[in-house]
């Protein structure tokens, strides 16, 4: 069977590419990946058997543009702790101490504009927010002014003024820990932080710090380092902090097009074709 | 006046021999009677326009956080059960889906806005038809029958105010004439939805999901079976409670109560 296999279809990061695996499959040719990261591959290593690799990126785009705003709204209203009130046997609390944050013509700081930070710009836009954004490199004009961003060269500007801080990075060895005890001291105390990127990109032990001392005001976090977390994790005792197990683009029509995009890519290269959106080692 | 408390009846404004003004907290004036108050000579307002985004915001985020099944995710996140992920957990998409709103006043327009962003189709049930800038500005389309609206929405977003007319204006009927997949969202008031119908419509698959801010009671009995459904996101009616435009409702009331106690035109006043 292992000579028959000429592509992969990687199932979140299932199963796991390694030399032993590269080996067995000498008639391999190509990869897809399901979904937009690719931090858990080596892609030295595919690329020295000769297998090509794609990733799904413009599938996940809008739904994980939607997992951000979905938190940064359930965060500043604190909805998930207000579900709890609601539903919970000893309703006794006072309306009037029950408050959150404004999320319309809040400041919005987009760490890593690229398709899904823009799009969440776009949808942020629809409330007003105030738009600064960090990236490696600044986008045209016209893509600024489309959603009235401002960028920030420097990301300690955008820290000291957002009041929410979305990280929408892809992990590499430069983003790693790219958040950490400097950065989260940078933010206001009101601020949120949302990271919808990888775990890894946030020092998470810093991060818990700056929760718990009030550093910032509260995390929502749809990737954490591992996934899942041990259970017996400060991050999941915090009352500030939201966690969802990695939801990004977990929607029906976001798997059908990810599946769809994969196809396309394993059949270009299989035909020796241009692939739509093949991933080369950097 | 604050979350309709004092009860504001006979009693209480005979009691009270020189009450000029009652400044009720929020927009919504249901709980009153006003010809009541009227006959007692007492001025009435309240504090309409300064919630509208804080609720439209909240009625973006129950649509977000039960399409993406926010609330149930975070339970998985952090139970002490969880060993794994499941990959075979999938919630909706919101980008793309077409969202109804039923009841287009400061409020409902406000969450059309923001939901074109979300590249959404917006349609929309009112008294009168909006005009035509208005519409295009955010790619709504009118449905003057609310059942064209109801057949087609993959969310029903209920952002009217509670009159005669539309209490149990989400019924049985309504209800039944909805997608199997699609969610109602409720930031208006509880009793605009048969609550027992409701309950029977989530339990049978009628519709897929519910997300309300608002019930009736509020709170609902501890008992009821709307808080032990799992396709079911309530909050404690909390449409305007952030930190800034409370404090902003209580400096338009404080206006109100000045320019009332002195015979001026009062901001806000409800006739």
């Amino acid at each position: 069977v292992s000579k028959k296999i000429q592509a992969i279809y990687l199932w979140w990061h299932k199963p796991v590419i390694d030399q032993e695996l590269l080996q067995s499959l000498p008639n391999l040719k190509v990869i897809a990946n399901s979904g937009a990261g690719m931090d858990h591959l080596d892609l030295e290593l595919v690329a020295s058997f000769g297998v090509k690799m794609a990733n799904a990126p413009h599938a996940v785009s809008s739904s994980t543009a939607d997992t951000g705003m979905a938190l940064l709204l359930a965060s500043a209203r604190r909805l998930v702790e207000g579900y709890h009130i609601a539903i919970s046997s000893d309703m006794e609390y006072c309306e009037a101490d029950f408050l959150g944050v404004e999320v319309t013509g809040a400041t919005l700081g987009i760490i890593g504009m690229g398709s899904i930070g823009y799009k969440i710009a776009l949808r942020a836009k629809a409330f007003a927010m105030n738009i600064l954004y960090h990236n490696r490199t600044q986008r045209k004009e016209q893509e600024e002014q489309a959603v009235s961003a401002t960028y920030c060269k420097k990301i300690d500007n955008l820290l000291q003024q957002a009041d929410f801080v979305m990280v929408v990075v892809s992990l590499t060895p430069q983003t790693h820990k790219l958040i950490g005890k400097r950065e989260l001291e940078l933010m206001k105390p009101t601020a949120t932080l949302i990271n919808i990127s990888r775990g890894a990109v946030v020092d998470q032990e810093a991060l818990v710090t700056a929760l718990q001392t009030g550093v910032i005001r509260a995390a929502a976090l749809d990737v954490t380092y591992p996934e899942p977390l041990p259970r017996d994790h400060a991050l999941l005792k915090l009352k500030n902090v939201i966690i969802t197990p990695h939801l990004g683009s977990k929607t029906d029509k976001a798997t059908y097009m990810i599946t769809e995009e994969a196809v396309e890519n394993i059949l270009a290269a299989l035909k020796g074709l241009p692939m739509p959106s093949e991933v080369l080692p950097s | 006046m604050w979350y309709h408390k004092p009860l504001i009846n006979e009693e209480l404004l005979q009691s009270l021999p020189n009450l000029k003004i009652v400044a009720s907290s929020g927009v919504g004036i249901d709980h009153l009677d006003l010809n009541l108050l009227s006959s007692y000579g007492v001025k009435v307002s309240n504090t309409p326009f300064v919630v509208s985004t804080d609720t439209a915001d909240l009625g973006m985020a129950l649509m977000l956080a039960s399409s993406r099944r926010l609330v149930e995710g975070y339970q998985i996140a952090v139970s002490p059960d969880t060993k794994y992920f499941p990959a075979d957990w999938l919630g909706t998409e919101v980008s793309g889906a077409t969202l109804g709103i039923v009841g287009m006043g400061t409020i409902g327009y406000k969450v059309a806005e923001r939901a074109k962003a979300f590249e959404m189709k917006i349609l929309y049930h009112n008294r009168n038809q909006r005009n035509k800038e208005e519409e295009s500005a955010v790619g709504a389309i009118y449905c003057k029958k609310i059942d064209d609206l109801l057949q087609q929405s993959d969310f029903v977003l209920l952002s009217v105010n509670l009159t005669p007319q539309t209490q149990k204006l989400m019924g049985k009927r309504e209800l039944e004439l909805m997608k199997p997949t699609a969610t109602l969202i409720n930031i208006s008031r509880g009793l605009v939805v048969d609550q027992d119908a409701l309950v029977e419509a989530l339990q049978n698959k009628v519709i897929k999901a519910a997300a309300l801010d608002v019930t009736y009671p509020e709170p609902l009995p501890r008992d009821h079976p709307l808080l032990k459904l799992k396709n079911v996101i309530i909050t404690p009616h909390i449409g305007s409670a952030t930190k800034k435009t409370r404090r902003l409702m209580m400096e338009n009331m404080i206006e109100s109560i000045q320019m009332g106690l002195k015979g001026l035109p009062i901001p806000n006043e409800v006739l």
